[in-house]
């Protein structure tokens, strides 16, 4: 056998799990080396290698896999402490002009225009058959400024095409602009620990700021753009910080918890978001995946649903109404953990579905999937079958999260 | 040089204590052949090596297959082992299981050809074996050798040791 990180790092890189089949690493290796002299390097790329990080090539940039701990310890620990996590490869851009909500309402399907000022929500940019072209956080910081973050590996097609609706736009007379935040960087701080720890680097209140709320205030005395948000179901917060005070803010974070917040890289992080039964783009959501088929229905705006207005809105909407030919479903499975592309069988043999994303789950101890079903077979409880190198071993779908969320909520 | 070989004496004699306080069921006694330790990985000097990061101990007739430390700490914590029946024919190079980490799956390749006579059925409830004691209690399967010549053609823990060292300098 040989698995060496860097395939590792090639398992969790979005889509590409065949690897595990290849065989011989030689080939393998060859396409690794062309990779890594064009990888963009993050603000902290030094200050994870001095941490002990293992850099992996994902979507075009040289992020950590893992510190010193094990992906196991480092996700539990997330859930126990803290985890601190460098996301600047991922994607910020603001939309300012008075007409930047409606823009964005072409293009996304949450209600923008009903979100209060400085909160944010999940949504997806849909195309023209109602499919996803990214999911993304977007928050709406006041009228005339929308603040958005996309995947890192979707950049350039949602630039592009975010680009060519604006021209449009624009063309028509409508007033709306954008600048992508190339100048910042992304840290996420998630945990039990988080507010605590992060509340001895600023003023503000942070008791007062509810998940999905947004604010502009200085940590660490430099001017940060706060939501409080995150991918692995704990309560957390993504903190964008000017690039040049990225390293310092990562320092003082650490340091303020005394050390129970670690450095902590993608694998734990594809663990925990999986655990928290969140789609990774890629996997689990595609071009070809509505967010009913997805399951995220609950992000298309009440409003939205009467008024449509949103590419793919016929397709969607009917989906809505007549149910979508597949469904995500959560799964708990025994003997092997569950792959990608992993066929799922019903009991009498027939093949309904495939997985989309699976794993061990560090916390449960027990391996957690996600897949699409055909209906009928989507419900809590139903008896499956995933095949996993040619044997069936048995699966129950189960509802998610699997392991239970801790947004900082206000009720 | 001296200091870190009389550590490595001292942390392979502890591991010995270790190793003989747990049970090793259904396995023929290794006794316990000298380690020598390059970097952080533990390569045993008696046995013999694939580039593919397995390791064979023949007894005889059979030979003992298990993954290498090297292998072990590349993987990660390893959470399932995917066992082959007995019975199985295998080939050299040929797959014959998988071990599962966290993350990822990986493929093990027999270094030797031959009929498998045994499989360690403790990985089934503690898989984490093979990260405690890759060289020991985590070894995965017994082979009934047909063409024992093959062993010769594998590496030495010398020639292991510093293909290892090639492998980890080049990337």
């Amino acid at each position: 056998m040989w698995m060496g990180l860097w395939q590792v790092g090639r398992v969790v890189t979005r889509g590409v799990s065949q690897v595990e089949k290849k065989g011989r690493h030689q080939s393998i290796a060859r396409r690794f080396y062309s990779d890594e002299s064009s990888l963009k390097k993050t603000a902290l790329y030094d200050f994870h290698v001095q941490n002990g990080g293992k850099m992996v090539p994902f979507a075009g940039w040289s992020m950590p896999l893992q510190y010193k701990d094990s992906i196991m310890d480092s996700t539990v620990n997330c859930r126990t402490n803290g985890s601190l996590f460098d996301v600047s490869h991922m994607c910020g851009l603001s939309l300012k002009g008075k007409d930047c909500i409606p823009f964005l309402e072409k293009l996304v399907v949450a209600d923008v225009a009903g979100l209060p000022p400085s909160t944010g929500t999940l949504t997806v940019f849909t195309n023209e058959k109602g499919g996803a072209i990214d999911d993304s956080i977007v928050t709406k910081v006041n009228d005339k400024h929308i603040y958005i973050v996309v995947n890192a590996g979707c950049r350039d097609k949602d630039l592009a095409h975010i680009e060519s609706h604006m021209k449009i736009f624009k063309a028509h007379g409508g007033d709306v602009n954008w600048h992508i935040h190339d100048e910042r960087s992304l840290l996420a701080l998630q945990g039990p620990l988080s507010q605590s720890t992060l509340q001895k680097l600023t003023k503000e209140d942070l008791s007062k700021v509810y998940f999905s709320d947004f604010r502009m205030i200085d940590i660490n005395g430099v001017p940060c753009f706060l939501t409080r948000t995150g991918y692995t179901g704990e309560d957390g917060f993504e903190i964008s910080v000017p690039s040049e005070h990225a390293v310092d803010l990562a320092k003082a974070i650490l340091e303020k918890s005394e050390e129970k917040v670690r450095l902590t890289g993608l694998g734990p992080r594809d663990s925990l978001r999986l655990e928290a039964g969140l789609c990774l783009y890629g996997n689990d959501m595609d071009q070809d995946t509505t967010p009913v088929e997805a399951g995220i229905a609950w992000t298309i705006g009440k409003r939205r649903k009467a008024e449509g207005g949103f590419l793919g809105a016929e397709v969607i909407l009917k989906q809505l109404s007549e149910g979508p030919p597949r469904r995500r479903v959560g799964m708990i499975s025994t003997g092997p953990p569950p792959r990608t592309h992993s066929e799922i069988v019903d009991s009498s043999g027939k093949t309904i579905g495939e997985v989309t994303s699976g794993g061990f789950s560090p916390c449960l101890k027990k391996n957690i999937s996600m897949g699409y079903v055909s209906p009928g077979s989507h419900k809590n409880g139903t008896g499956l079958k995933v095949l996993i190198r040619g044997k069936p071993y048995d699966a129950t779908v189960t509802k998610m999260p699997f392991v239970p969320a801790k947004y900082y909520k206000s009720s | 040089m001296a200091a870190s070989k009389l550590w490595a004496s001292q942390a392979a004699s502890m591991l010995r204590m270790r190793m003989s306080a747990t049970k090793a069921r259904s396995s023929p006694s290794f006794g316990f052949p000298s380690t020598f330790y390059r970097g952080f990985a533990s390569v045993i000097k008696d046995l013999k090596y694939a580039d593919s990061h397995e390791w064979v101990k023949v007894d005889g007739p059979l030979a003992a297959v298990g993954i290498t430390d090297h292998a072990q700490d590349h993987l990660g914590d390893v959470v399932f082992v995917d066992l082959p029946d007995v019975g199985t024919t295998l080939s050299k190079g040929g797959t014959f299981g998988a071990v599962e980490s966290v993350k990822a799956t990986s493929d093990v390749y027999s270094p030797v050809s031959g009929e498998v006579v045994e499989v360690n059925t403790e990985l089934n409830g503690s898989p984490g074996l093979v990260n405690a004691s890759p060289y020991e209690d985590g070894w995965i399967v017994k082979v009934r050798m047909s063409n024992p010549t093959e062993v010769d053609s594998l590496m030495s823990a010398e020639q292991y040791t510093s293909f290892c060292e090639k492998e980890d300098a080049s990337h």
